[in-house]
């Protein structure tokens, strides 16, 4: 279960979407999450949907995989949904029974919630799945450029990124192996109170950042090795260039944030 | 001139406490002197902790000696300002391939060295190609390095040094977590590119079966070279061998005993042909 986390990696297959410049598709998820919180009405959420079906149909990655990697996220999405339902006040009451009342615009912001919740997750996992990590570091560090004005280490954290997304499999891969010798000696992961869970859970983190550690020192090593020496005087496989690919995709950006406003301000 | 060469080379780790005060110093490398000449494909042998990845690790400058001096292609690699040179021309292979793959996508971890070095973009790419072509991964070069096996990730770091153009490949038991058929993939890779690059190779190991073919080969313990020389010299010496807790190859072992025996043999025979061959003479 720990091994197929699929949240983050990217999808290896020829489309529009992933020869888009990484720029371009960071901004398009930054203002699809914008966008996420500017609706406030079903139409706005029917074209936000509609929108990220075109884009995850023109991206060939197959809906499955998006599923897959909202599975994890499952139980958040529950309980959010849970305290919209019950939290909520207004007019008028559905349900009301001893101390817990549901109201209408309870289950509207439940749903809403959850809606929002799913298609922002989606979303960011559509540019993740599109971009291969190296891509991203290099759209983000040329995207982000200016702030290196204001001595924030642009290169560092965009290479710190990639080397995160690099090693989620592997790390999960790891704590999957460690996970069944525990509990090949023994340990349970799957029953008792939640502190006995929380509990069996120490024996399997100890092991984890200790080879995480080795693991980093390791990579160090080996960056070094190969010449590695921070941002300066590197020069770029893929040198971005925006194509005229990426001039329709922020059109039709554009017109989708138009649109989504357009349906707020006038339903 | 030697690619390689190090003069009475010695290098001490040191512990410390809290205060800086040294506790203990381990000499892990100890007065070794190589000279190691262009296109020769070099074995080091050692059991663990007798000090072969600290010497590995003085090659290209990850670690500077204690006393003595490391040249690489001409340069002192005490000499700060010839760094990236020197680990350029001396480029390195880890044991574990899965903590030297730096990109997600193959090609791309193939460019990650000539990234740093600053080569121009179309460079960049004719060197991934060609690397790529020549480690025979051609196939898979878009492909995650999650989905590949031992032996082709460890072809894939290979071609990462290999597209840096380097004179020499220092590769730290890069079979240690292979299965057999992985580590054969890899020897095969190392002894080709050896063989039709004409790079220089210092290939590090336990496994003696991956030396038989090598040009020379150092056995060091404890930091110390203890023997040198060509396969069959130091393999006729089983017996030196076995105290410095290294096992021969088996059929050199078989020949061995077969000798004391009183079989006439040649000693040092390294492959089952070469005994097939005398056996029957
Ligand atoms: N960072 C370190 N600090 C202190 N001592 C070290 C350190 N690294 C290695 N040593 C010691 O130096 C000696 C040589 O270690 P080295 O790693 O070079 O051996 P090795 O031949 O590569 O072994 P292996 O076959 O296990 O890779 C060992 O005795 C080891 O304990
Ligand atoms: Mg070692």
């Amino acid at each position: 279960m720990l091994r197929d986390v699929t949240l983050g990696q990217y999808y290896p297959v020829e489309s529009p979407l992933h020869r888009l410049d990484p720029r371009m598709k960071l901004s398009a998820t930054m203002l699809y999450i914008v966008s996420l919180f500017i609706a406030n009405n079903p139409a706005c959420y029917l074209l936000a949907t509609a929108a990220l079906l075109l884009a995850i149909r023109i991206s060939r990655v197959p809906v499955r995989h998006f599923l897959k990697g909202l599975r994890p996220i499952f139980m958040l999405l529950l309980i959010s949904m849970l305290f919209n339902l019950f939290l909520t006040g207004g007019e008028p009451v559905l349900v009301h029974w001893a101390i817990f009342t549901i109201t209408w615009p309870g289950v509207r912001q439940a749903i809403y919630m959850a809606v929002r919740l799913i298609l922002l997750i989606m979303g960011s996992a559509l540019m993740t799945y599109t971009t291969t990590p190296t891509s991203l570091t290099d759209g983000m560090e040329k995207g982000l450029r200016f702030l290196k004005a204001f001595h924030v280490p642009v290169h560092e954290i965009a290479m710190m990124m990639s080397i995160a997304l690099r090693f989620i499999p592997i790390l999960a891969d790891e704590a999957d192996k460690i996970q069944k010798a525990q509990m090949a000696r023994g340990a349970n992961f799957e029953e008792g109170s939640i502190v006995q869970r929380a509990k069996a859970m120490v024996p399997l983190l100890v092991p984890l950042f200790i080879s995480a550690f080795r693991r980093a020192t390791d990579l160090a090593t080996a960056m070094e090795a190969r010449c590695y020496h921070g941002g300066a005087g590197r020069t770029k496989m893929h040198p971005l260039h925006y194509q005229s690919g990426d001039r329709i995709a922020y059109l039709l950006l554009f017109a989708y944030l138009a649109f989504v406003i357009l349906l707020r301000v006038i339903l | 001139m030697a690619i390689i060469k190090t003069d009475n080379l010695v290098y001490e780790f040191t512990r410390r406490d809290e205060n800086n005060e040294v506790v203990e110093t381990v000499r892990a490398v100890d007065d070794v002197s190589l000279e190691i000449a262009p296109g020769e494909f070099i074995a080091v042998l050692g059991r663990n902790g007798s000090g072969k990845s600290t010497i590995a690790r003085q090659l290209n400058a990850l670690l500077l000696p204690t006393s003595g001096t490391v040249w690489v292609d001409g340069m002192n690699t005490q000499d700060g300002e010839h760094l990236w040179d020197i680990r350029q021309t001396a480029g390195m292979v880890f044991q574990n391939p899965d903590n030297q793959i730096i990109s997600s996508v193959v090609e791309e971890d193939v460019g990650f060295g000539p990234e740093n070095m600053g080569v121009p973009t179309e460079e960049i790419w004719k060197r991934v190609d060609r690397s790529l072509e020549a480690v025979g991964m051609t196939a898979y070069r878009r492909s995650s390095p999650e989905h590949l096996s031992g032996g082709q990730k460890q072809r894939v770091a290979i071609a990462g040094v290999m597209a840096m153009k380097p004179k020499c490949i220092i590769l730290d038991e890069p079979t240690a977590m292979l299965d057999p058929s992985g580590r054969k993939e890899v020897i095969q890779t190392v002894r080709e590119l050896n063989q039709s690059e004409g790079i220089t190779v210092i290939l590090i190991t336990h496994y003696m079966e991956e030396t038989v073919n090598a040009d020379r080969i150092y056995v060091v313990d404890q930091g110390v070279v203890r023997m040198k020389g060509t396969p069959r010299e130091v393999f006729s010496q089983a017996d030196r061998l076995k105290e410095l807790k290294l096992t021969v190859p088996q059929v050199t072992e078989l020949a061995c005993e077969m000798k004391k025996a009183g079989v006439d043999l040649p000693g040092g025979i390294l492959t089952v042909e070469e005994l097939a061959g005398a056996l029957c003479r």
